[in-house]
């Protein structure tokens, strides 16, 4: 087989396991599991072999149109480079992972089928967006994973926070999606053609001719699907799913398509210097102000949703300074240790009854109820914090090195001035994704109290996977930034000296800085005995979850996540370094910066205002014109009615004058006169 | 057309022509009093009149077949039939106030407008044109048998099938009447309703059977 | 003889019935009403048929040969129709054309004479 039909096949075999999951998942829900998992292990070994063949050579591109589409044709393309070749690996792998993890995970849910068909179609959108040659077909991936996401957050659609966060993700992304669309109208007519080879040879030589206006609209669409500033406020909200849905969500599919998108069309973004530094401010704001965010936190998944958003403003940076070699990097290991950070939170989770930290920093031995759950996490958290010889510390040091090139003037890609706000936000951001990762592992692992309730083994297919996907979070960044420019544009990966001291020397100091916080507040709450209330809460959950000990984990997160409000608020007083290190700015950072108030203000309460207005509109003056409009045909009908006498003589009167009448006339016309 | 030239004007009529039109306005008068009174039986009575007049017309215009056809049909079981047919519906002997119907304003209206429409538009086309009735009868009892049994014997043929099936119809509609009769007789304290149909009907049928 | 008597005669004749169609209440009176317009109408075939055979030829004496299956189809009509309303009038008690409203829209259904126990038999 041919590459190019090997590369088709990628995102169709998803698709079509989909489809067919979709079909039959009430007539035959046998086939399910093999439906969900073999089309994405399959779509797997693909992409790996198409990654094979392309070898980081020259990119594969085919194409075929369709239908004549006018002016601008609208063709189906493939265009597969380094950049493709490698995301679409890591978007199967991730996805595969996903699947096999979710069969254990969801193995009780009565709406897995649809669950898991939802799943594939989401990786088949990916893989298409991934691979697609094509502007158009590209928007088609990215809404169909709009939708996907839509009903996949909204899994546990039973609970209000579910449905909320499902309509906020679908608005807030649709939000940035709008000008994404006009943005993308806006470069197929510059460039008249929306194929990626065609535009990116129009920003080679100059024709685009609104670059900032172009890659602004852009931007809004990625921001929305990328999580970033200030449209990022789904994200964390989006943790009302199940865990294995965060995961393929954060680490491969629907966050990564923005950071993809900007990689692949960066020259037509780098043609704009203002572009450029909006780009990069968007990133700085978003590392510093998500990990100050991710401190605070109590919901173990929020603190993860934080520190993707963090992670993706790193990509970003790293695109800001004009490095996306650098930025796919940090996306690829991303990838692999925050899947691992996702499944191995859904485990312990399940393990704790709990999704809340405060509550596991009062549980003792959890570690030892999930050992592989601790262990990869672990070894996630680490790589999350960038300390070598982890995955996550190569691929950071990338994008800090990218930056300190454009900062110093070695580069001129992008302006110093987006180097400068970078590598400065970087480092802040490198300290807060360490303190936040240690207060992670602090409050899950090493809580004091009650022992954590006993639910038995975790399934195998749960753990199994965690290990699969440790092996990249430990190895992946130094094995691969050698060769990994081969597959780019070529620029060095290596980590530079000095933002490697940096970098590692903040991360230490954020872990360590957390460290002492924690020993002191916890040596507090020791002396302290707990309030009588919350221990009563606590005795309320740990009934709760022991009630269904051997309940399906999605079950028991559901419950977590239904209870969080009523059970948690006073729980809130655990000993939390986190409190102790943001100080003033802890309830704020908890509120998530308040931005949701502030766009309740910006967008919620006009449009609300405006519906009433329209709601009047409406009711008082439409109504009364149709109502008004209806007398007339009321009063007629009345009158018609009263026609209607059931008398037989009165109708064949009516008839046969009707007749006459219309026999003379005939005559009068007939006749002339 | 030719004859249209001929000199026939309507001031100096025919001997014909005067026959014509006095039992033509006995028969019109006869059936205007049909149509109008008030005593159900006289109206049964004046439209014997009138059928008979129709009949001498039909004789003034030479078609002797129909006119005796019209006065056995018509003035001999036509009527008598509707004679029975009143008696049977229980209608008042003497005058009956509501013979009409509260449409008889409108009736009147339409019944004027095409009066006026038709008398105006036959006038206008047959102004001029004349018949010629000397000669042999159009109509003799020789001529209709010939063309009826020579040009029309497949729709005299199918004729009967009609009214065959006007036989069974009269018949279907007397025994059903039984079988509610039947059903319904104990429920029906007046007896009259109930009582009397069974006959009628039948005498309805077979009359029908006879012709 | 003038087309034209036999011709207006035939009208005046046929709008007579028209007006006795229309505005007797008795339904026997209706029905000979409908034998007046019958009759105008035959009234005008046979003129009609004695005018053409002479101006025009014709042979076939089509005018008298439906005359004939009027007459005919008048007579199996009256039995018919008189059958009709001997059955009507024996389910409701009246023949009046008026008073059979059954097909009327709105609340005034049943006619201001009509019982219930009347009623009741015609649905029977």
């Amino acid at each position: 087989m041919t590459t190019t039909s090997l590369a088709v096949l990628v995102p169709l075999l998803p698709f079509l396991g989909a489809a067919a999951g979709l079909l039959l998942g009430r007539t035959a829900p046998g086939f399910v599991r093999p439906l969900a998992v073999l089309p994405a292990l399959a779509a797997l070994v693909l992409a790996a072999l198409v990654a094979v063949r392309q070898g980081g050579g020259p990119p594969i591109v085919a194409h075929t149109e369709l239908t004549p589409t006018g002016s601008v044709p609208i063709e189906l393309a493939l265009d597969i480079d380094g950049f493709a070749a490698l995301v679409a690996v890591l978007v199967a792998f991730v996805a595969s992972c996903v699947q096999i993890y979710s069969t254990g995970y969801l193995r009780d849910d009565p709406r897995y089928p649809s669950y898991a068909a939802l799943v594939s179609l989401f990786t088949s959108a990916m893989l298409l967006v991934v691979y697609s040659g094509d502007l158009i077909v590209l928007l088609v991936g990215w809404e169909v994973m709009g939708i996907c996401s839509y009903f996949l957050v909204g899994h546990y659609w039973e609970t209000p926070e579910a449905r909320a966060a499902s309509l906020k993700a679908f608005l807030v992304t649709k939000l940035g999606d709008v000008p994404f669309l006009i943005g993308l109208f806006a470069l197929g007519t510059d460039a008249g053609s929306f194929q990626i080879t065609r535009v990116l040879g129009a920003a080679a030589s100059g024709g685009i001719d609104h670059p900032t206006l172009i890659a602004l609209l852009l931007l809004a669409g990625v921001a929305g699907k990328s999580a970033q500033f200030p449209l990022h406020t789904w994200l964390p909200d989006a943790m009302a799913g199940p865990t294995p849905v965060s995961a393929l969500i954060h680490a491969a599919t629907m966050v990564a398509a923005g950071v993809y998108f900007v990689a692949r069309l960066l020259p037509v973004f780098e043609a704009s210097q203002a572009a450029m530094v909006v780009l990069a401010v968007m990133a700085a704001v978003t590392m510093t102000g998500s990990g100050l965010a991710a401190l605070a936190q109590d919901d173990i998944k929020r603190v993860l949703a934080y520190s993707t958003i963090g992670q993706l403003g790193y990509m970003t940076g790293a695109l800001a300074v004009g490095d996306r070699g650098a930025a796919v990097f940090h996306l690829l290991s991303h990838g692999a240790f925050k899947a691992l950070l996702f499944l191995a939170a859904g485990v312990i989770i399940h393990a704790a009854g709990t999704n809340s930290l405060a509550a596991m920093s009062r549980m003792s031995h959890l570690r030892d109820r999930v050992p592989d759950a601790y262990w990869t996490m672990t070894v996630a958290l680490l790589a999350l914090a960038a300390i070598p010889p982890f995955s996550g510390f190569f691929s950071k040091e990338s994008v800090l090195g990218a930056a300190e090139d454009v900062a110093t003037g070695h580069t001129d890609h992008a302006p110093g001035a987006a180097g400068w706000i970078v590598l400065v936000a970087g480092l802040l951001a490198a300290l807060l994704t360490a303190a936040y990762a240690t207060r992670l592992w602090l409050l899950a692992f090493r809580g004091k109290g009650a022992e954590a309730p006993d639910h038995g083994r975790q399934p195998l297919t749960m753990t199994v996977v965690l290990w699969v996907l440790a092996v990249p979070s430990l190895a992946f960044g130094g094995l691969a930034y050698r060769s990994l420019p081969g597959w780019f544009d070529g620029r060095d990966l290596t980590p530079t000296l000095l933002t490697s001291v940096l970098g590692t020397g903040l991360a230490l100091v954020g872990g360590l800085l957390t460290y002492g916080t924690w020993q002191r507040t916890s040596a507090l709450a020791a002396r302290v005995p707990a309030a009588p209330a919350p221990s009563f809460e606590w005795e309320h959950l740990q009934g709760e979850a022991a009630a269904h000990p051997e309940g399906d984990a999605s079950l028991v997160e559901a419950h977590a996540l239904a209870d969080h409000e009523p059970a948690y608020r006073d729980l809130a007083h655990a000993p939390d370094p986190g409190r102790l290190l943001l100080g003033p700015l802890y309830r704020h950072a908890a509120a998530g910066f308040h931005l949701d108030a502030v766009y309740s203000v910006l967008f919620v309460r006009p449009v609300q205002a405006g519906a009433s207005l329209v709601r009047f509109l409406d009711r008082e003056v439409v109504e009364t014109y149709v109502g008004g409009a209806a007398a007339l045909p009321r009063l007629l009908g009345a009158a018609v009615r009263r026609a209607q006498t059931g008398n037989v003589q009165t109708y064949v009167s009516a008839l046969l004058a009707g007749a006459v009448v219309l026999t003379v006339t005939v005559l009068l016309v007939a006749t002339g006169a | 057309m030719s004859l249209a030239a001929a000199p026939h004007g309507f001031l100096s009529p025919t001997g014909v022509e005067i026959a014509f039109l006095l039992v033509g306005l006995v028969t019109f008068g006869a059936a205007l009093v049909t149509v109008t009174t008030r005593q159900l039986v006289h109206a049964a009575l004046w439209l014997v009149v009138t059928l008979g007049g129709l009949a001498v017309e039909y004789l003034l215009l030479t078609a002797e077949f129909i006119a005796w056809v019209q006065v056995l049909i018509y003035v001999g079981s036509v009527v008598v039939l509707l004679l029975f047919g009143l008696m049977l519906t229980r209608a008042p002997i003497g005058r009956s106030p509501d013979a009409d119907s509260g449409n008889r304003w409108a009736a009147l209206a339409v019944a004027l407008a095409a009066a006026v429409a038709l008398v105006w538009v036959v006038v206008d086309a047959f102004r001029t044109t004349w018949m010629d009735l000397s000669g042999p009868a159009a109509g003799s009892t020789r001529v209709t048998g010939e063309s009826l049994f020579q040009n029309w014997v497949l729709p005299f043929e199918a004729l009967s099938v009609l009214l065959l099936a006007a036989l069974v119809g009269a018949i279907v509609l007397s025994r059903k009447a039984k079988a509610e009769e039947a059903s319904g007789a104990p429920d029906t304290a007046p007896g009259t309703a109930s009582g009397t149909p069974a006959t009628p009907v039948a005498a309805t049928g077979e009359k029908e059977g006879a012709r | 003889m003038h087309l034209a008597y036999p011709a207006v005669l035939s009208a005046l004749l046929f709008c007579t019935g028209l007006y006795g169609v229309l505005a007797r209440r008795n339904a026997i009176l209706v029905l000979m009403s409908v034998e007046l317009m019958l009759n105008a109408v035959n009234l005008n075939l046979v003129a009609f048929d004695v005018w053409l055979s002479r101006a025009a030829e014709e042979t076939l004496h089509s005018g008298q040969a439906l005359t004939l299956f009027t007459i005919a189809i008048a007579a199996a009509e009256i039995g018919i129709g008189l059958a009709i309303v001997l059955a009507v009038y024996r389910n409701r008690g009246t023949s009046d054309i008026d008073k059979l409203r059954d097909t009327a829209e709105g609340p005034e259904t049943e006619g201001p004479d009509t019982s219930a126990a009347e009623k009741a038999e015609a649905t029977a």
